[in-house]
């Protein structure tokens, strides 16, 4: 795919909204920000969809509350209930209150183990992953915007130059 | 503007004149730099302690739990009491990052990643002492609930030391995944730095390629979130369940139903001390004092403070509640606690953990690095002796008077503590010297609301940022990131600024001698028309972004490196 993009670095993130928000006014179309640290409201002014992150982790957490039940109904009442210091163990339900810290603590490892799971695959991120940052700098203190590139270029430089931008780029992708 | 906003009467958190590029210099600079002398000395002596300990640790499962101190009336000593202590120390990691992030303290981002550390190190300790005590290790797996070739024989879900299992293993392994997620970005900056090939690797490695998108940030920020929402009552789970292996039993001192508010609030207090001892020593090695400042200082003194209040309001109730209860089993235990033969060990907890803490109520006392320091061990001595009391004393007067005996350590239960305390710092030392230990991309996300530099500009009525000015010169659009050519103008312009060398008048150095410029740099500096150390020592930061420009090779790396300051030195000696 040869398409160009241009690669716009900013040093500051209030120069970066500003030209986030400039640069969506005149309907150009951002590809991506990289960023060194969280700059809030940035995905907002990108028109960036929210995440579902949060929703993954609820139903994981289900899923681990249900393994927890099924898991202790099976060992400790179907298979091979004992009298453990008088604690009945006809049901679960009668036996329930000492199960109570297992089906918590197996909630909070599902929940937070595969909704990290999952936040490391949808964002590609594991070991031997290159990085795909376009400049070292993106980590430290630069930002970068790329813009992909479509009608008139010389109108969109002219108005990085005047966003504030400290280099502007081209490159083929 | 306005997100940045914090209001005049806070203390500023980052000290100094510090900007964006600062902060990855800081945090960066323990990694780059090499380990002096005394982290080797205090390193030694840590890996001489962990192999004393692995020492005892063998001695003890080759020929059997005998070797300890424990008898047949104290049957739970050291081990449970090292247990409970290296846990509740591993509670103040998530407790800043986690329960802080929830509300929106900013000061926990100085000391988060070191305190969950501290945590993760701790957990590990602390998971030893159960697995030595199963007397065959390789065993432990029958923790687990597996199919097995007994049959049904199934773990038991009613009891509350198979409770601990799942509890432990959930908060450690959740804490490492909090902890490792927020390190990616960090590992990253390092990894972007990073000048050797080597170091570029490994840190590309466990920076698991982390880019820096939007995206990935929203995604980062809403994980950090829900992790944090989760871990908070995990972390006050965890100790509660460790309380459970007490209060569920029928021991006479043990048989408390304030044990878990009253375990949390202990365990609070003592990871805090902890935290104190290590940071108050890492901020003054690692030349932190920026970041890590007297407020953090005080702060965790409060905390300290707080905690060690309601540990010692608990300590009352227990005594209250004995007498109230008309039990006189319950009421001889704590009278036998306090005025027993153990009554020394009493003395020291309620002075250690009660009586110390509350200096903290002077300002002066609490801003006072020293007295700090000296507190945060003080109260860490005081929570092992706490342990000590409720599980000895209340074990070594059973119900049958001839019985009734005292414990006393051997040099393996001795060693094999010691062993664990060395371990400890072998892990965070190791840590120190290999992990950025601030968490910097979450500074730099406050830097502009909480850091002096910009809380000073606000104060002035200044804008927080400049727009760089528009020099068509500079901004030159290149053609393609990676073209040979050197572009002549910039080529001018920076020996217009560095001024020029006539070979005539002037005699050309050895620019080698700088530290970063190797035979090619140099090569590529006489092409361009610096030939002097009076030439480099006349760079600064826009020289060095258009020399980077220029020869596009280790980007950053003059500044790093201080070419300018290096070549100044060298300039004057020559």
């Amino acid at each position: 795919m040869a398409s160009k993009v241009i690669h716009a670095y900013y040093n500051d993130d209030d120069i970066l909204m500003q030209a986030v928000k400039k640069v969506k006014a005149t309907k150009n179309h951002i590809e991506e920000v990289y960023c060194p640290f969280p700059v809030h409201g940035l995905d907002k002014a990108m028109g960036l969809a929210p995440t579902r992150i949060a929703i993954t982790s609820f139903m994981y957490g289900v899923l681990g509350l249900i393994v927890a039940i099924v898991m202790m109904n099976y060992i400790m009442i179907e298979d091979w209930p004992q009298d453990i210091g008088g604690k009945p163990s006809f049901t679960y339900m009668e036996n329930m209150p000492a199960f109570v810290p297992i089906m918590f603590e197996m909630t909070v490892f599902f929940a937070a183990h595969l909704m990290v799971i999952t936040f490391y695959l949808r964002s590609r991120l594991w070991p031997f992953k290159k990085a795909e940052n376009p400049d070292p700098r993106t980590t430290d203190d630069h930002f970068v915007m790329e813009i992909e590139v479509y009608g008139d270029e010389k109108t969109l430089m002219e108005m990085l130059k005047q966003s504030g931008a400290v280099e502007i780029n081209k490159v083929e992708k | 503007m306005a997100s940045h906003y914090e209001a005049p009467i806070r203390k500023p958190l980052v000290i100094g004149d510090k900007d964006y590029h600062d902060v990855s210099v800081d945090i960066s600079a323990p990694i780059e730099g090499r380990a002096n002398r005394q982290w080797w000395i205090v390193f030694s002596i840590a890996l001489a302690a962990l192999l004393w300990g692995i020492g005892a640790i063998i001695y003890t499962i080759s020929t059997g739990i005998g070797t300890w101190g424990l008898n047949k009336t104290v049957n739970w000593a050291w081990d449970i009491t090292n247990f409970v202590w290296w846990v509740g120390i591993g509670h103040a990691g998530t407790l800043i990052s986690a329960v802080l992030l929830l509300f929106r303290q900013k000061w926990r981002m100085a000391i988060n990643r070191s305190a969950e550390a501290m945590t993760i190190f701790s957990v590990i300790q602390a998971g030893l002492f159960p697995i030595i005590h199963m007397g065959r290790p390789w065993l432990a797996y029958w923790v687990v609930p597996i199919p097995n070739q007994f049959g049904s024989l199934w773990v038991n879900f009613n009891s509350p030391l198979l409770w601990d299992v799942f509890a432990i293993s959930t908060y450690l392994s959740v804490s490492l995944v909090f902890w490792w997620t927020g390190l990616l970005p960090d590992f990253a900056m390092i990894r972007d730095r990073a000048v050797k090939p080597f170091q570029k690797k490994i840190y590309g490695l466990v920076s698991f390629g982390w880019t820096g998108r939007a995206k990935d940030w929203q995604r980062f920020e809403e994980v950090s979130l829900v992790l944090a929402g989760l871990a908070t009552p995990l972390v006050l789970s965890v100790h509660t369940i460790v309380s459970f292996d007490f209060a569920t039993s029928v021991i006479p001192g043990w048989h408390t139903t304030i044990f878990p508010p009253y375990f949390v609030a202990g365990a609070i207090f003592s990871g805090f001390a902890m935290v104190q001892t290590l940071l108050i020593i890492m901020r003054k090695v690692c030349q932190l004092e920026a970041y890590i400042t007297v407020q953090h200082i005080e702060l965790m003194n409060i905390v300290i403070m707080v905690t060690g209040s309601i540990v010692g309001c608990a300590y009352i109730t227990e005594l209250f509640i004995a007498w109230y209860s008309g039990v006189e089993y319950e009421q001889y235990a704590f009278l036998n606690r306090a005025t027993g033969p153990y009554w020394w060990a009493y003395l020291l907890m309620m002075s250690c953990n009660v009586v110390s803490p509350q200096i903290m109520w002077f300002k002066k006392i609490r801003t006072s690095i020293v007295i700090s320091f000296i507190i945060s061990i003080v109260v860490n001595v005081g929570m092992w002796f706490e342990r000590f009391v409720i599980i000895v004393t209340s074990l070594h007067r059973d119900y049958l008077p001839s019985s009734w005996t005292m414990f006393s350590p051997t040099f393996v239960d001795i060693g094999i503590f010691i062993g664990t305390i060395g371990f400890f710092f072998v892990l965070f030392l190791l840590y120190a010297r290999t992990f950025p230990v601030i968490a910097q991309a979450e500074v730099k996300s406050i830097l502009k609301a909480s850091g002096s530099k910009y809380k000073k500009l606000r104060e002035a009525g200044k804008p927080l940022y400049q727009m760089p000015a528009i020099k068509t010169g500079k901004k030159e659009v290149k053609a393609a990131p990676k073209s040979d050519e050197k572009p002549e103008g910039k080529v001018s312009d920076l020996l217009s600024k560095l001024g020029s060398f006539d070979p005539a008048k002037d005699k050309a150095d050895d620019l080698k001698k700088v530290k970063g410029i190797g035979p090619k740099m140099e090569t590529t500096l006489n092409q361009i028309g610096i030939y002097t150390f009076a030439q480099v020592s006349k760079m600064t930061k826009t020289e060095y972004d258009l020399l980077d420009e220029i020869t596009g090779s280790f980007p950053g790396r003059a500044q790093r490196d201080d070419w300018a300051g290096q070549a100044g030195k060298l300039n004057k000696n020559s």
